[in-house]
Order: structure tokens, then sequence, then C-alpha cells
């Protein structure tokens, strides 16, 4: 009959109007468990699909990428970033600027004097994370970063992009669990094989628990 | 019904070119023919005709410091069971760079027109007999030929990066306020910018047409950059007779992001995630193209995992954008907007994937030579299960369900828009548009790459070319996609991920290599040319885009000017690859 | 803005057909009126009204259907089912610049396309609002370097939010849908300059010349054409004179060469570095580069500043 086709398919978009209804009062529980995250998966994603942002946030996976941050210990303050500027040079619209810190007797300093980051360039590859040898630049989850200015506030200066390893931790517990183990397992390394020369060093970080699940809400830069 | 062309099989071959044209053709040490320039017409129309090369993939120019060499990529509709087919090289010099002249080969593949165009754009090269040379991404008027070597932009701050200005002492400085006037620009000279216009975007002249007694006009109308259905910044130029197609002139460039030129000074890995931005649906997909165009060059094979983990990626993405293109056909044809929202639903949970694996939706820059970036995280399995054996395969039947039988569907698209095999060869269209036009050509199982003959997967073709059959074809290609990833998650092996070590600095042997993957919008090509640095010394990215777009006035003339909009959306644009 | 006082303080109140009652000035010398008798002026009654005036309009922005790139993608994202930003009420996306209330500058923004936009954005009815999503309009993005790259659409339009981000997920272009929700509910209509006659202008449009061309920069422009060309010229009359004077025919032929090194640069002004017989820029000394980088400057683009020149070279001591 003509007009069949045409109904059947009427039929479709009822049956999810419908849905949103039956279905919705029954995932809601299932979003409270996560405070301020959704998570939605492929079989339970019917009904109403829509997350409500800003009272509810989606969960964002640990390897989400939005603007790098710079790691700082938690408990010394020290910079991890020794500036030997791997991700300055693997950037891809090299967006990433560092002057090199320098010693009073003139020689490099394993430290950056400055770290800028021009956000209106980068464009999240993530590659100064993936490449650098000392763990020291990860990506931010923070993506709520909007602003009603650009020339002053968009050039992120070391101040800006530095966070603490205990955030880290927190934000990326996986990464920071695998990228702790490997420090330790290099460190006795290096122990065992320094150990009759020189006194052990004390270790660099002790390496916070990791705080609860990540929640999904962007956190703050510290 | 009519009879699905199955692709011309040639039973004799022809005497080889260097049996033909002795004195004509020559072997570079690279092993590509080199035809001398002022004979190519003659050896173009050979090599389609005799041998059947019927089709040109890709053209493409490279600028060599003595002189320019124009490439061209071209394969065999030829299909003999699986055995794949074979490639061909030729390349024309044109040796005085002042006023480079390099015979046209439009009329031996149309498919040649928007390509050449882009050289001449680029490199100033004249295509003598080129039916409307020219500039096709830049603007007339525009000065210098942009890919030329020694062209600088505005910002130009050295030949190759990583720049010396960034460290050890890096001050932050925008490169807007180093070069306010843009001194490499090279603004003509004695020319007053007080005095300067714009190029002349006026149409052309309405003409009274002689038809009958009663006095219509042909008129021209504009519809973009600004346009709800150009699917981005697109625009056309349509000559009507009243309601009806007489003509349809794609004017492009509107988002053209010189990706060529500045991946000619990236070095080779930072070239990836700018592959993200061509096809910004299927980043997976030009993620792999440019790997495969590299690993060929470099000698490097994926490891097993690897391999399987990018198909999976790019079943997903052909899945996701296939889905989407749907919805934004389907909205181009006047349902608002049921089918998108749809179709976004099931996208979105395929970008979740995406976002856990490689850490964003759309900008995956996933693919690494030699492997992927990441190992597949532990939620990745269960979500995709779930995904690929339950839910899609559901939804595309929901899909089916309310469209297929859809009688307003049927009545705007059946019949309409047709796009005949030959003509489609012709133009190197690709992808979905060229099998749903009856030809049966998919590289994934012509030219397999990776480890896709491995699978056990259908190539849907349909046998008219209308917009009905491209709306089909989608589907069946989803449902393909989906066995395809039931196979892979069967089967998917545990092992490393990458073969080597994760590194930055990668020197790239001497060479050029041409590295072509199915995207869902047709075939994706990476050109590159090494000369043994860190830099590639030629990047080119065959857009699918940018070539099938040329078939939107074979399948306009003639019908209304509502089903231009259809066929726009039936062609499955994505303006980043289309200008770059 | 917002904490300007009241009306009347800007403008000639003549011209500006704003409803005027008195100042606060005048208000406040009104103040000591007797008790009973409830004295206000016209300005704090509109504050009564802002909050209405300014909740229906931050809830009924119409955006422009309008994409330009990758981030259109992820606007479309966010208008559908998942982030549905017709829940704020901008749903209705116009695809007439005459019926919008927001533009979406969504992706790069390319030096042919420019014109365009900048005729969209002046045939938008005032208020008019602009978006600048990613990082591509905010300020060139990964593809600034390029030749058909604008850096940053806030060159030609009042940007009034940025969203970073390369794209910026559907999420990150609600939170600043949300900043521009902020700054409308800001507004005080006594202040919004669309009441007021002559204060908004048209942004002329760009040129699109041998490069883009901004009219409001061309007087600019001329002159450092006239300076390049001046120095062409003597570039040029120095190439003629090394001839002339007959010397050496290498060097006659070298002088050619870098007059026309100089031709295909384009107006490029002296960069400083010294020219050696080799035909080969005079390396800068590492220490010169160094200071000059600390000035901004980069070393062989930018000329050295007299400070640094070694003693000797320029200054004839």
């Amino acid at each position: 009959m003509f007009g069949s086709g045409v109904l059947r398919g009427m039929l479709v978009t009822l049956r999810h109007f419908v849905e949103t209804y039956t279905e919705d009062p029954r995932r809601v529980k299932a979003r409270a468990a996560t405070p301020n995250a959704v998570r939605q998966t492929p079989n339970d994603a019917r009904g109403l699909f829509t997350v409500q942002y800003p009272e509810e946030k989606l969960a964002i996976p640990e390897r989400f990428r939005f603007y790098p941050m710079l790691i700082v210990d938690g408990t010394t303050g020290q910079d991890w970033c020794t500036s030997c500027g791997i991700c300055a040079k693997v950037c891809p619209p090299q967006c990433i600027w560092i002057v090199r810190g320098t010693q009073p007797n003139g020689k490099p300093k394993p430290e950056p004097e400055e770290f800028y980051l021009d956000t209106t360039i980068c464009m999240q590859c993530g590659y100064c994370a993936e490449f650098c040898p000392f763990d020291a630049i990860k990506m931010n989850h923070d993506y709520e970063l909007s602003a009603y200015e650009r020339h002053e506030s968009a050039i992120y200066n070391k101040e800006m992009l530095s966070v603490t390893t205990t955030f880290y931790a927190r934000t990326h517990p996986r990464a920071w669990a695998e990228e702790s183990a490997v420090r330790a397992e290099k460190e006795a390394r290096d122990k065992a094989k320094a150990a009759p020369a020189t006194p052990a060093p004390a270790p660099v970080a002790a390496a916070p628990a990791p705080g609860p699940a990540p929640t999904g809400a962007a956190s703050t830069r510290p | 019904m009519a009879a699905v062309i199955d692709p011309l099989i040639h039973t004799s071959p022809a005497p080889s070119l260097d049996q033909a044209f002795p004195d004509v053709v020559s072997i570079d040490a690279g092993g590509a023919t080199v035809v001398q320039a002022d004979r190519l017409l003659e050896v173009s129309r050979y090599l389609r005709d005799q041998m059947g090369y019927t089709y040109l993939a890709n053209m493409t120019a490279v600028d060599y410091p003595d002189h320019l060499e124009a490439v061209y990529h071209l394969y065999p509709m030829k299909v003999i069971g699986n055995e794949p087919s074979q490639g061909l090289i030729i390349k024309a010099h044109a040796t005085d760079k002042d006023d480079p002249v390099i015979p046209s080969v439009t009329s031996v593949w149309p498919g040649a027109n928007f390509q050449e165009r882009e050289v001449y754009d680029m490199y100033g090269i004249r295509f003598a007999g080129h039916p409307y040379l020219r500039r096709v991404l830049m603007w007339d008027g525009f000065e210098g030929w942009p890919l030329r070597k020694d062209y600088h932009e505005a910002y130009y701050e050295g030949d190759t990066k990583p720049f010396a200005s960034r460290w050890p002492g890096g001050h932050h400085v925008r490169a807007e306020e180093r070069a306010r006037f843009a001194r490499n620009v090279a603004y003509p000279r004695h020319w007053d910018p007080a005095k300067a216009t714009s190029p002349d975007e006026s149409l052309p002249v309405v003409d009274v047409s002689e038809l009958n007694t009663i006095h219509t006009q042909k008129f021209v109308i504009n519809m973009g950059p600004q346009h709800p259905s150009t699917h981005g910044v697109f625009r056309m130029q349509v000559t009507l007779d009243g309601e009806t197609v007489v003509d349809v002139m794609p004017v492009i460039g509107y988002l053209h992001r010189n990706h060529e030129k500045i991946g000619e000074r990236n070095m080779w890995l930072q070239n990836m995630p700018f592959t993200d931005r061509l096809d910004y649906f299927c980043s997976m997909g030009n993620n792999t193209g440019y790997a495969l165009a590299v690993e060929k060059l470099m000698g490097v094979e994926p490891p097993e995992r690897a391999e399987y983990i990018r198909v999976i990626m790019q079943e997903f993405t052909r899945v996701q954008n296939h889905l989407f293109g749907l919805g934004q056909f389907l909205s181009d044809l006047g349902a608002f907007f049921t089918p998108i929202l749809y179709a976004i639903e099931n996208r979105e949970l395929i970008l979740d994937l995406f976002e856990m694996t490689s850490g964003s939706r759309m900008m995956c820059n996933y693919m690494r030579f030699g492997g992927v970036a990441y190992d597949l995280p532990p939620e990745f399995m269960p979500l995709a299960h779930e995904l690929a054996f339950e839910r899609l395969p559901r939804e595309i039947d929901e899909l089916e369900e309310y469209l297929t039988a859809n009688e307003i569907l049927h009545s705007r698209t059946i019949g309409v828009g047709v796009l005949p095999a030959e003509a489609a060869i012709g133009l190197s269209i690709s992808g979905p548009l060229l099998r749903a036009s009856g030809v049966k050509y998919d590289i994934r199982r012509h030219q397999p790459y990776g480890i896709y003959d491995r699978f056990d997967f259908e190539i849907p073709t349909r046998p008219n070319g209308d917009l009905y059959d491209r709306y089909l074809i989608r589907v069946a290609e989803v449902r393909q996609s989906i066995r395809i990833l039931q196979q892979a998650f069967n089967s998917l092996p545990d092992g490393p991920i990458l073969a080597g070590r994760k590194a930055w600095q990668i020197r790239v042997p001497k060479g050029e290599a041409y590295g072509r993957v199915e995207n869902p919008k047709g075939e994706t090509g990476f050109f590159v040319v090494s000369d043994g640095t860190a830099n590639p010394y030629r990047y080119h990215v065959r857009a699918p885009s940018f070539v099938n777009i040329q078939a939107l006035r074979e399948m306009s003339i003639g019908f209304k000017i509502a089903d231009i909009v259809a066929n726009l959306g039936s062609i499955d644009i994505v303006l980043g690859e289309l200008d770059r | 803005m917002a904490d300007a006082p009241g009306n009347g303080q800007n403008g000639n109140s003549s011209q500006s057909y704003e409803l005027r009652l008195m100042t606060e000035e005048e208000f406040m010398a009104e103040d000591a009126a007797p008790p009973g008798i409830l004295v206000t002026t016209f300005s704090k009654l509109l504050d009564a009204v802002n909050p209405a005036y300014n909740w229906g309009r931050r809830y009924s922005m119409w955006p422009m259907q309008f994409g330009l790139a990758c981030c259109a993608i992820e606007f479309i994202s966010q208008a559908a089912s998942r982030y549905d930003f017709d829940r704020f009420g901008w749903g209705l996306t116009r695809a007439s610049p005459r019926q919008a209330d927001v533009m979406i500058v969504s992706g790069t923004v390319t030096k042919k396309m420019l014109p365009q936009i900048v005729r969209l954005y002046n045939q938008m009815a005032e208020p008019k609002y602009v978006i600048s999503m990613g990082c591509c309009a905010n300020g060139g993005g990964p593809f600034k370097e390029g030749y058909n790259v604008v850096s940053g659409i806030d060159q030609f339009l009042p940007v009034d939010v940025y969203i970073p981000g390369c794209p910026p997920t559907p999420q990150a272009f609600l939170h600043g849908l949300m900043k521009l929700q902020e700054k409308v509910d800001a507004e005080r209509v006594q202040d919004v300059a669309w009441y007021r006659r002559g204060q908004t202008e048209e942004i002329p449009v760009p040129i699109l010349g041998p490069d883009l061309i901004d009219p409001r920069q061309v007087p600019e422009l001329q002159v450092a054409l006239k300076a390049a060309e001046a120095e062409r010229k003597a570039a040029d009359e120095a190439a003629k004179l090394a001839a002339a004077a007959a010397l050496a025919p290498a060097l006659a032929a070298l002088a050619a060469g870098q007059a026309q090194a100089g031709q295909a640069q384009g107006p490029a002004p002296t960069t400083g570095a010294e020219t050696l017989p080799s035909g080969k820029p005079k390396p800068i000394s590492g220490k010169v580069a160094k200071a000059m980088r600390e000035r901004g400057l980069t070393p062989g683009v930018d000329p050295i500043p007299a400070d640094l020149l070694p003693p000797g070279a320029g200054q004839g001591d």
C-alpha cells in the first residue's frame, strides 16, 4: 500500500518517543552512581540520550587530551621538566617555547626558566606528552577554558601550566601507576649500579596514593 | 535490473610502453616511467585504450631544483578474481620554470580536470588544452605559486621544523607581530593597495534562450559558501533554465588550509596529526593512509595486533561516517532531523571508543609508522563488542525499517542524479559513489593493504547509479563493516602494537611512495617523496572529496535545482579534504 | 561597561534617542527630597527590567547555521541528541544572517572565506554576538603558518567568547555558550550599543588582492610598500653602479644575482645579515643572536639592533 513505508517509519519514531519516557527513569539510578559523570554504554543508551551538561557531565576517559600541563613534584616543588626541548621540537605546529635555565656558572640547568604554550596554536595532538622522556608534560583533562579574551590569557606560561603530581595521579590513575612502576624499577636499577660508590639518593617522589576514581568532572587547575 | 559492470577485462596484454614508444619513454631512478612532455597525450591514449589504464587515481607535481615534474598514478580497472591490480606511475617534466607547459590529459581522463587545476594553482604549470585552467583553491589574482620551494608565506620561519627559535631561548612571540606586513608576501611592483579589488565574482551574463515562444531566461544562481546544504564552505554556481539545471560549477578553496605546504616543512611524524584534519570524520583512515605510504618507504611492517587494531578503527570509522553521511543526505532531502539525530547517537558511541583509545573524539592521531600509538584500554573491548555484535546491527536494521521503504525517499531518489559507470571511471570517482554506479572496485579487495585480505566481506555494488543506490550502498557497506568488525574481534591477537621503539626523529630512506586506502568517502592517497632527510620533500594528499566533486556536474545536469542539494549530499564531501 | 554610571554620561544626548531623565549627580541632589516622596531615575527603573530582558535574550539566542571546518562537526554534535543545546534555547539555527543573533565562527578562517564572513556579520541585526570556536578561529591554530589562513577572526570581528580546543569537545562548547549567557546577563539595557545611534558600524570587507588586504590598513601598507620599493630601487642602482664600474665580470654577475634574489623575496627590508662574497648571508654570532632572541627578534630575519652590532661594523670609527 502506498504510504505504508512512511507509516512504518513514523512508528519507529513513535517507539523512540515512548522509550524516552520508559527507558530514562530506569537509567537515572545508574547515572546517579557516579556523581557528575555519565557513562553511556551501547545497549544502555536507549531512550533519552542527552547528557544534562552542566549538571551532569560525561565521564572523561583517562587518555583524553586537551591542553598540556607540566608536572611539578608535589612534595619538593621541583619541576620534572629538564628543559631538554623534545616537546618543543616534536610539536607539529611549534606552539611550545622554552627558555632553558642556566646555572650561575653558565652551564645549562635542567629546569626551564620560562615555558610558554600558545593555546591558539596548539592542536592537542599529544606528542609532547608521548615523547617526553621524563613524564614531565602530560595532557590535561580540563576543557572548560572559554574566555572573553585571548591576547593575554591564551598564552600559558609555566605557572599556568604547572600541576602537582598529586593532581596528575588523580586524573590519570592508570598512567600514574604504570609510570611510577617504571620509574621505581629504573631507580632500583640505578641504585644497584651506583650502590658501591655513593650512598643511596633519597627517593625523588613518593608516589601519592591514587585518589578516587576520576569523576569526569574537569577539575580546575590548582 | 541493469547488469553490474564488472570492470573492463583485458584478455590480450598490449605491448608495454617501452616497446610501443621506445624513444619517448625512459625509466627514472625510482622505476617510474618518464614520458616526453610533448608526446604525453599520445602515450596517455595508448595507456588508456590499449593497456587498460582507465583510472587516473592521482595526479600531482613535484618541484625539483631544475624542473617541475608532473606525476600520474594510473590503475587498471581490471579485476580477475582477487588478483591485485598493479598501478603504473608516469611522469612528465617541464624544465622551463618561468613558463612550464605540459599537455593536459583531461581529454583522456576527464578526472584530471580539478587535479590539473590544482597543480596549476600551486605550481604554475600550464596545462595546454585544459578546458578551464584557472586557480581552484586560491582566488584569481593571488600572487605566487605557493607550493614551489622558493615561495615563502607571510609567517615563514624556516624551511624545516623544528624551528630554532623555540628552544633553548624560546621567548614567545606571535608571528603576526613579527611579520606585520607579511614581508614574504610578493606584492606586485608599483601596485597600489588603495586600488585593490577582489576578483570579479560576478556571475555569467543571463542569456535569453531561444526556446519556443515563451521567453524564458537562463539564469545563474549562487549557492554557498554559506548555505545550509553545502556541508561547509562550498560554493556552486548553478545555471538554471526554469528549475532545470543546465550547468553546475563548483567553486572551492574556502577552506584551503595549506596542508601540503605545511606538510613539507613538518617532520615525518608531525604530519600525522595534520592528516586528522583532512577528512575530519575519518581521522583513523587518514592516519592509516599516511602511515602506509611512509611505511612503504621505511620498509617496516606493523605487528599483527596493530594491524587488527587498525582494521577495527577503520571499520568503526566507516560505520560512523556512513551513518552521519546518510543522516546529512536525508537532511538535504528534507528529512529534518530524525535520521541524523539517530545516526549521531551511534556515532557518539563510536567516538567514545576512539576517545578512550586515542584520547580524542575526532582528531585521533592514533597511527604511528609501524603500528599504533596506544594499546586498547581494558574497557574498550566490552563496549566495542556490544556495539559491533548487538547495537549496530540492530540500529542499521532500524534505519532500513524506517527509511528504505519510505515512499517519499523513493520518489526523491529513484532515477535521480544518475552517474553512469563509464563516466564515473573517467572522472576518477572512487568509493561508494563508484560502486553505486556498478563498478565493483574497492581498494581493500583489489589492492589489499594491511590485513584486509584475511577478512571475508563483500563489495556491495548497485546497478543504477542514482541517489537511491547511493543510499543503499552505504547501508550495505555499514553491514559489511560490521561483518569485518565481528571477524576482527573474534581473532584479535595479543602482542606488541608497534614495530621497533617509539621515535620522533624519523629518517625515511630516499624514494617516493603512494599509499592508498579505501576511506569511507573513497580513495585517500598519500604521495610522499623523501630526499632522505627528516622532512618530506613532497607531501601530497589525494583527497576523495576533491576528485569526487567533479561528478556533481555530470549527475545534476537535466535534473531539478532541488536535486543538486541531494546530489551533493550523496557524494558525501567533507571540506577539510576537499580544499585541504 | 558594568560599572558605567547610568545614562547620559557618554554620548551627546541630543543625538542619541535614549530616554533620559536625570544623571546620577542630579539624582543625588534630588535625594534630599522631603520624606514620603519616592524619587528615582529612569536608569534605576530599567535595572528592574534588565533581569527579564536578559533572561529572555540569553535563552533564545539563534545561532547562524554556518560551519567552517572541523569545529563545525563538533558544533553539530553538540546540537544533536547527546548534548542538545536546544536545552539552552539555542536550537533554532538560522541560515539567514538577518535572523541570527550569534555567529559561531567554527573553524579555520581562510583568507578566501574571510570577506564572506565579514559580510555575513555585517548583515546580522543587532544585538549580535560572535563566538570564536576552536584554536583556528581564536588565533590561527595549527594552520597559522599557512599562506591562506587568517590568524584569528578577532582581527576583523569583535569576538565575545573564545572557546579554546582543537576542536573543543561539545561540552567545552557548551561551557563557552554559558559564558556568553553570563556576558549577556551582565548587560544593561541602558548601556547597550544597539539602542544608540551611530554606535555600531559596518566592518569594511577585506579585499582579495595579491594577498588579503584589510581596507583599514591600506595607508600603513602603502607606506610599507613605498619603503620596500625605495629599497629595491636602491638595490637596483647599486647593482647598476657595480656593473658600470666595470669591476671584474664575476662581481657584476654576483651583484645582479643579489638583486634578483632580492626581487624574488619581494619587498624584503634588509635582514641585517651581511652578505659574504659567496652570496650567503654572513652568520650572526651566537652572542648577538642570543641577545636578539631575548628582545623577541629573529636572528637572520630582523635587522640587528645598532647597539648589538660588533664595533667597527657600520659605524666608521
